[in-house]
């Protein structure tokens, strides 16, 4: 017991000394959005999908006719954009962990099996990378939801398949120049299975860059996700999605632009920060990556 | 070259079959294809004429034979909202659309790169700092959100351009400048980064070893060399940029092909949609091979293998 | 000395510095040398001693903004170059002094024809264009032996092998008949057989044209061959200088006896090969005094805490080693 509490210990320091000279607002941010989802009905004052209709179209507190009640104001149908905001993380977090692991998951898999056994499967599964990255993949998700409906499991499906062919692009690359190395051709000489090699030898070192690809692609996500919702092929209203509200508010810019501007505003913050820690993180693992 | 060329040809070729696949099942997918392709309220010989029309009722192979063989001849059926016939309705729109791509990509060259390249030389100065945080902006802001915050200031409060269609100069400014923002973030960076590494090389040293003026060795030297990633990169965008086509043209009521189909959506018009998505999607997959092309030209040595 | 009447260039207390986030780094601290019209002058040294610096200084073409020349004189022709405008500086650039760099590969702009790359310098200072230029670059292309020069000015760099691309180097610094030559390292990533035919035009054509020549390089071998009077640099100094037969014959500072014996001989049959003890010293790191001192085999007490200043021994023979009277006697240390 003392020997694994030694042990998280040190993972913990390191992690800290990682971290350091990270950016902070966007940590905070993301922080923030991530609390907000875990603790969305404790934190939010109201329900996101029903809504008072006395109190409808009111502007944020500090106009006229705003209340602290309802401080980012309310929208045509009485509900308060604050907390639909505050649930929205959760729409907008979850559909980003998940399309990300999925096509984290495929892509990697695609990409470790290309890079490490090459030859025609190197060639057969490039060229479906390829083919995968030059169709318009928008075009596809609406003719797909046009055809089947929109719903959550639909837009996952639509964005893993946009997004897979990055993961297999960039591990492929690794794994080639991983295969080079020293340890590979020790381990088939100690006649380690492939998949073994893969798995422990491969895999570990292609994670760090994963993870960067990860971070940039969960903000990607999130845009294409909003897009979508907003031309009205995402996720389906009363949902409080906020690409959704967005396009929801846009009848309305003229006078009562805040329907729109929040939730639009949520998007960019969240966005914005991912970016920025990614690029970060790929600064900071970058001469790493090359001192293994 | 005619080697890399011929490949890339083939590739495209593939890639279009299996757009057209997939369009092909997307309608049939559901198990009741009439209903989409007919629409909800269409008579009962409407529907036997669409049946017929398309083969409903034969085995897959025959109708998959009978969609290639419209699509050879440039039928893409006709919209059930108007019952004209889409491809008229497609072209139509064409115009408009590459007026407001070209507005975008011309812009967003300009300035992504003018930019880029000035970053490159003053780098770790203000104008660098100041660029890359343009940069990061640019390829956070949802392109719809932006679309309408510059639509409600400029338009609604200011009023000093107009909130939507097409028509003159000051028609183009807005939506031009959405849809260009991404696209100019990306040029930038990439410029950027490339013009970095190309100031290093020995070649630019001995640009100025000759005597040549530093705008020179700048803009002649370094620039045509750092283009070389920038076209690439063109070649990936081309997919995110018909997304923010359709988004654009939504938010600003700009009449091209991208407002049309989500008026298809809208209205639940298949046979539109379908058409739409073949058309711009086999679109793009040309305008890949035409980036390609000129890949080469800007690489001599590419050209040279 | 006699050097103040015919000397093309000379340089006093010339000081390059980079001032980083870690540190300033002295890459050229304090260096005095002269070159002659149409001698060839070698700077030799282990790589990131200051040389390549040096060359880049006398064209004020120092990394910015982290590099700058904070001291000293570069007097070429009269006069002191590290006065001149920008525009002046450009005008001497290619023309009066010009440079050949290490690697060809890199040194060619892949992206444009070498006609056109050759022709550009001598359209930016002969003023010359259309068929005036083509012949002018075809010259050039002759004078440094490339075969078919008029249907090579078409070719581009990645076309050509690099024996052949070093020469279209050695074409674009001596196009518009310089009087200095500043040759960084030019065989260095060159063939061993390229080489030697490299080094025997160059020689050729400096005698041909009377160019003086800086010869920067690693290789006392080549110093031999090419140079007539040399200068040994080590961490931003210059330790020795001499002309090449009294180098050879008399290496005086330590470390250019422990260079010289690195160097493997044919008639002494070697069982290790030597080599000098420590490393390089880190440039941003120096401790005040001799910067050999760490790996010096006659290292005393004063030389860890004071620079020596330069002895003259004998004839234009200059070394800065506060041991030098040891060995005044020119004891030969051959083979040691």
């Amino acid at each position: 017991m003392a020997v694994y509490s030694q042990k998280a210990f040190k993972n913990l320091c390191s992690i800290a000394s990682t971290m350091r000279g990270a950016p902070k607002i966007p940590i905070v941010i993301l922080v923030m959005v991530c609390m907000a989802a875990i603790f969305a009905p404790l934190i939010a004052q109201h329900s996101p999908t029903v809504g008072s209709l006395s109190d409808r179209m009111m502007p944020p507190f500090w106009a006229k006719g705003g209340s602290l009640n309802y401080p980012m104001g309310t929208d045509a149908l009485g509900r308060d954009i604050l907390s639909r905001v505050i649930f929205g993380t959760r729409i907008s977090l979850s559909i980003a962990l998940l399309a990300v692991f999925f096509a984290g998951s495929i892509g990697t898999t695609v990409g470790l099996v290309s890079g490490y056994f090459g030859g025609p499967i190197d060639v057969f599964l490039m060229r479906m990378v390829d083919i995968a990255l030059s169709i318009p993949l928008i075009l596809l998700a609406i003719i797909l939801a046009a055809a089947l409906g929109v719903s959550f499991t639909n837009i996952i499906v639509v964005i893993v398949l946009l997004l897979w062919p990055y993961y297999a692009r960039q591990v492929r690359g690794e794994t080639l120049s991983i295969k080079e190395r020293d340890f590979v051709p020790l381990a088939r000489v100690a006649n380690c299975s492939h998949t073994r090699i893969i798995w422990r030898h491969i895999l570990p070192n292609v994670v760090p860059s994963l993870l960067v690809l990860a971070t940039l692609q969960a903000a990607f996500v999130i845009l294409v996700e909003s897009s979508l919702s907003f031309l009205g092929v995402g996720i389906p209203p009363p949902a409080p999605a906020w690409g959704l509200m967005v396009g929801e508010g846009r009848v309305y810019l003229a006078s009562a632009w805040w329907l729109s501007f929040w939730p639009g505003l949520a998007i960019f913050l969240t966005v914005l920060s991912m970016n920025l820690f990614g690029d970060w993180l790929r600064d900071r693992l970058d001469p790493k990556l090359r001192q293994i | 070259m005619q080697r890399y060329l011929f490949g890339r040809f083939l590739q495209t070729l593939f890639s279009l079959f299996v757009l057209l696949t997939i369009v092909f099942f997307a309608a049939r997918l559901t198990g009741d294809p009439v209903a989409l392709l007919a629409g909800e309220i269409a008579t009962r010989e409407q529907v036997e004429k669409l049946r017929a029309y398309y083969g409903l009722d034969k085995p897959m192979h025959v109708q998959y034979m009978l969609y290639l063989s419209h699509l050879a001849r440039g039928d893409l059926g006709r919209s059930i909202v108007t019952n004209r016939r889409v491809t008229t309705l497609v072209v139509q729109r064409l115009g408009a659309s590459l007026e407001l791509l070209g507005a975008a990509v011309l812009l967003s060259l300009t300035a992504g790169l003018v930019t880029g390249v000035y970053c490159a030389v003053k780098r770790g100065y203000r104008f660098d700092l100041l660029g890359r945080i343009f940069a990061v902006i640019g390829q956070s802001l949802p392109v719809f959100w932006l679309g309408l915050i510059l639509m409600l200031v400029f338009a609604v409060w200011l009023r000093l351009l107009p909130t939507s269609g097409r028509g003159g100069l000051s028609h183009i400014i807005l939506p031009a400048v959405t849809l260009g923002c991404g696209l100019s973030a990306g040029i930038l960076r990439l410029t950027r980064s490339s013009m970095l590494d190309i100031l290093s090389t020995e070649y630019i040293k001995l640009a100025r070893i000759k005597g040549l003026s530093e705008l020179i060795v700048i803009w002649k030297h370094a620039v045509k060399n750092a283009l070389i990633p920038v076209v690439t990169y063109f070649a990936v965008l081309l997919a995110n940029l018909v997304a923010g086509a359709i988004v654009t043209e939504t938010v600003f009521a700009w009449p091209g092909f991208g407002q049309l189909l989500m008026q298809a959506v809208i209205h639940r018009d298949f046979p539109l949609i379908q058409g739409i998505v073949l058309f711009v999607g086999s679109f793009v997959l040309l305008a890949n091979v035409l980036v390609d092309i000129l890949y080469t030209f800007l690489d001599p040595r590419i050209r040279y293998e | 000395m006699e050097k103040r009447i015919t000397s093309l260039l000379e340089v006093e207390n010339l000081k390059t510095y980079f001032f980083t986030r870690r540190g300033v780094i002295k890459a050229v601290d304090g260096i005095s040398f002269y070159v002659k019209k149409g001698e060839t002058m070698g700077l030799v040294g282990e790589s990131g001693c200051g040389k390549t610096i040096t060359g880049l200084s006398l064209l004020r073409l120092v990394p910015e903004p982290a590099g700058r020349i904070v001291e000293g004189r570069i007097i070429f022709e009269g006069e002191d170059v590290l006065k001149k405008s920008p525009t002046e500086m450009r005008k001497i650039r290619g023309s009066k002094i010009s440079m050949i760099l290490q690697d060809s590969m890199t040194s060619l702009n892949p992206s444009f024809r070498i006609g056109d790359q050759v022709g550009e310098v001598i359209r930016l200072h002969g003023m010359v264009r259309g068929r005036t230029l083509l012949q002018k670059v075809i010259e050039a292309l002759r004078l440094v032996r490339i075969p078919d020069a008029e249907m090579r000015i078409r070719d581009y760099p990645h076309q050509m092998s690099g024996g052949m691309r070093q020469r279209v180097t050695g074409a674009i610094a001596l196009s518009c008949q310089p009087s200095l030559i500043i040759a960084d390292e030019p065989t260095t990533s060159l063939d061993v057989t390229i080489q030697a035919q490299y080094l025997r035009l160059l020689k050729e054509l400096q005698e041909q044209t009377k160019t003086s020549l800086l010869f920067i390089t690693h290789d006392f071998g080549i110093v031999a061959r090419m140079c007539d009077r040399v200068a040994v640099m080590y961490a931003g100094k210059i330790v020795e200088t001499a002309e090449t037969r009294d180098i050879f014959d008399n290496p005086l500072h330590p470390y250019t006896r422990a260079l010289m014996s690195c160097l493997p001989k044919i008639e002494v049959q070697l069982k290790i090969l030597a080599t000098i003890d420590g490393q390089p010293p880190e440039l941003g790191d120096l401790p005040p005094g001799c910067p050999f001192a760490p790996r010096c085999s006659e290292v005393s007490e004063k030389c860890w805490r004071y620079y020596p200043p330069q002895t003259v021994v004998g004839r234009d023979h200059g070394v800065s080693c506060w041991n030098v009277h040891q060995y005044q006697n020119g004891e030969s240390n051959r083979g040691s």
